[in-house]
């Protein structure tokens, strides 16, 4: 209850008309041996966005995120980042502009430490031969901690293992991973799934700190009441297309139900 | 300590200090190995009465543990990587064969035969490595398909009986020259063992070696290159297991096709006992030290203790199954240890 009464305020000033969106993609359309599972989906994602994006199984959301994020490469379309068309070729390319995704159950390596977790694949280093360099172990624990604090989530320890935290933990760990490194489009995967209701609330507080940071995001659920209380926007999609993109003034939950269905 | 000092340097308290220190110790995954090897230790001196650590006696262990070790830190990697080889101990016999063979019936220079043999040794690992990763293979088929090749290989090569070993002095001295209780090799192994340490533990590779085993999809996720880092590993293992079929070689003085055999897996079960889990993400250059001083000191303790040698393989399977039990018990414990901050 008490993240409808946060997100019960007045939302955040809209992002005047002439800008630029954050990101647009036009056209989308996606093949998966021969089955049409993205059928021209357009999407435009502005500033401090939270959108929610719902639909049932076999929507097509995941493979809308699974392009954007960079995975997947679209049969036909484009993508455009901050006023540049770019060709989103691995998810290494989208992180370097700022696009991170987060996959509920993959988002971490289990048995590791969670300052390892956040600096998989950015370590930083003392010095370097090539790509190969030795661990700044100090700087990962100190800024790993800081991260966390960014989120809100308060730790024990920067080596703690990821296996021993809560499922909204992890969930945390991984926003902070994003924000540290200054993600500006953060997509979140079901990350409420199967979490117990303090949890589920407790990931709710941490994407609404990404919005205070200027972050946007797009949170993918089939839980209509776990993202319409946070989302700015509401995006539907059934059968492989957007079927609607509404604010969510326009909308409820009873309204996007009756569309999923 | 550090995890305080952490702590405190961005004003948050510091978790109860001896508790998070026990837990940070339980958590290690050679604490079993170390623990088992203390008992061991201790067993056998009781048992042959006191002549088990002797200097003498050190001199039948320590100039083979090298052999056995440096398979294992091979292993042990590639094991955290995800992956497995099951060819090390018919590369542990190839290598030095064909190295051998390029100066005996190619005669080539035996400095030249080393570097091409152990480059050869690398070759394998990236066979193994293509196969296992081009084709989707599981590396289990796919190295057990090059242990057949490597060990028929072995022995066609050789044709017969070996030619001896040539003139090479300098090689057998920096190698495997004879300290009294240990040999060169020993000092190979720490070398490697350290630098191998470094990589694993403290470099951005080895985080990325963790990830790639840990959670594949997170550490592709995250941008690491997965196939490129097993790659490299499994060259690393190979090259690793002829560099120490050329130590063995060298202290026999004498190439043969059949040294090596079950080598794989003891290798693994140093790994093993070592901490290491088969599934990938877990284990630690330290555990495989101490997983491979086992098994040599337990081959070596029931000879001491004038025990039918058929024996040592009983004590190898019970140990191995003990050491994993005591594990998965001590991380259990280690993880529901609670520590508040607060």
């Amino acid at each position: 209850m008490s993240m409808t009464q946060t997100a019960g305020a007045p939302a955040a000033a809209p992002t005047p008309a002439t800008r630029e969106p954050l990101m647009r993609a036009v056209g989308l359309d996606k093949w998966y041996k021969g089955v049409h599972a993205l059928k021209n989906v357009d999407l435009d994602v502005g500033y401090s966005e939270v959108i929610g994006l719902v639909g049932d199984n076999g929507a097509g959301k995941s493979t809308l995120i699974k392009i954007l994020s960079g995975s997947h490469a679209p049969d036909r379309g484009e993508i455009w980042f901050q006023g540049r068309k770019v060709k989103l070729t691995s998810t290494r390319v989208a992180m370097e502009l700022g696009i991170e995704t987060i996959y509920q159950h993959t988002a971490m390596v289990p048995q590791m430490s969670i300052a390892r977790n956040i600096f998989i694949g950015r370590e930083p280093v003392k010095f370097r031969i090539g790509r190969f360099g030795l661990l700044d172990t100090a700087k990962m624990d100190h800024e790993a901690m800081e991260a966390l604090e960014g989120v809100d989530l308060h730790l024990r320890s920067p080596h703690t293992p990821v296996d021993e935290l809560s499922g909204g933990e992890r969930q945390g760990v991984a926003i902070a991973r994003a924000m540290y490194f200054k993600t500006k489009l953060l997509i979140l995967d079901e990350p409420t799934n199967h979490l117990s209701v303090k949890e589920t609330d407790k990931v709710l507080r941490f994407v609404q700190s990404l919005k205070e940071q200027g972050i946007t995001s797009i949170f993918i659920t089939h839980n209509l009441h776990h993202v319409y209380p946070i989302a700015d926007r509401l995006v539907v999609m059934a059968r492989g297309e957007k079927i609607a993109d509404l604010r969510r003034e326009e909308t409820s939950v009873e309204a996007l139900t009756d569309m999923i269905i | 300590m550090s995890v305080s000092s952490t702590n405190k340097s961005i004003g948050r308290p510091a978790p109860s200090g001896f508790k998070a220190t026990v837990k940070a110790l339980l958590s290690r995954p050679e604490l079993s190995a170390l623990l088992m090897a203390i008992v061991i230790v201790i067993a056998f001196q009781i048992w042959t009465g006191g002549n088990f650590i002797t200097a003498d006696n050190m001199k039948v262990v320590l100039p083979l543990l090298p052999e056995l070790g440096i398979v294992a830190l091979g292993v042990v990697i590639l094991m955290i990587a995800g992956e497995f080889d099951l060819s090390v101990g018919s590369v542990f016999a190839l290598i030095p064969m064909f190295g051998h063979i390029l100066m005996t019936r190619w005669g080539l220079d035996p400095v030249l035969g080393l570097i091409i043999s152990l480059a050869a040794g690398i070759l394998v690992g990236w066979v193994n490595g293509m196969i296992t990763l081009k084709f989707g293979i599981p590396s289990f088929i796919a190295t057990l398909g090059m242990f057949y090749l490597a060990r028929s290989l072995a022995v066609v090569l050789v044709g017969g009986f070996p030619p001896p070993m040539p003139e090479m002095q300098f090689q057998l001295d920096l190698f495997v020259y004879n300290f009294g209780s240990f040999r060169a090799s020993l000092i190979w192994y720490a070398g490697i063992a350290i630098i191998l340490g470094f990589v694993l533990h403290k470099s951005n590779f080895g985080n990325w070696i963790f990830a790639t085993g840990g959670q594949r999809i997170a550490a592709q996720d995250m941008g690491i290159n997965v196939k490129r880092v097993k790659m490299l590993c499994f060259m690393l293992c190979s090259f690793l297991a002829g560099f120490a079929g050329t130590l063995q070689t060298y202290r026999l003085k004498s190439p043969l096709p059949n040294i090596g055999t079950g080598l794989e897996l003891e290798a693994i079960a140093a790994a093993v006992i070592g901490g290491a889990l088969l599934t990938g993400g877990v284990g630690s250059i330290l555990g495989a030290i101490i997983g491979a001083f086992l098994i040599r000191a337990i081959d070596n303790g029931l000879a001491m203790s004038r025990v039918n040698g058929e024996w040592f393989r009983a004590f190898l399977g019970v140990l191995l199954v003990l050491a994993v039990i005591i594990n998965i018990d001590i991380r259990r414990r280690a993880s529901n240890m609670k520590i508040t901050s607060k």
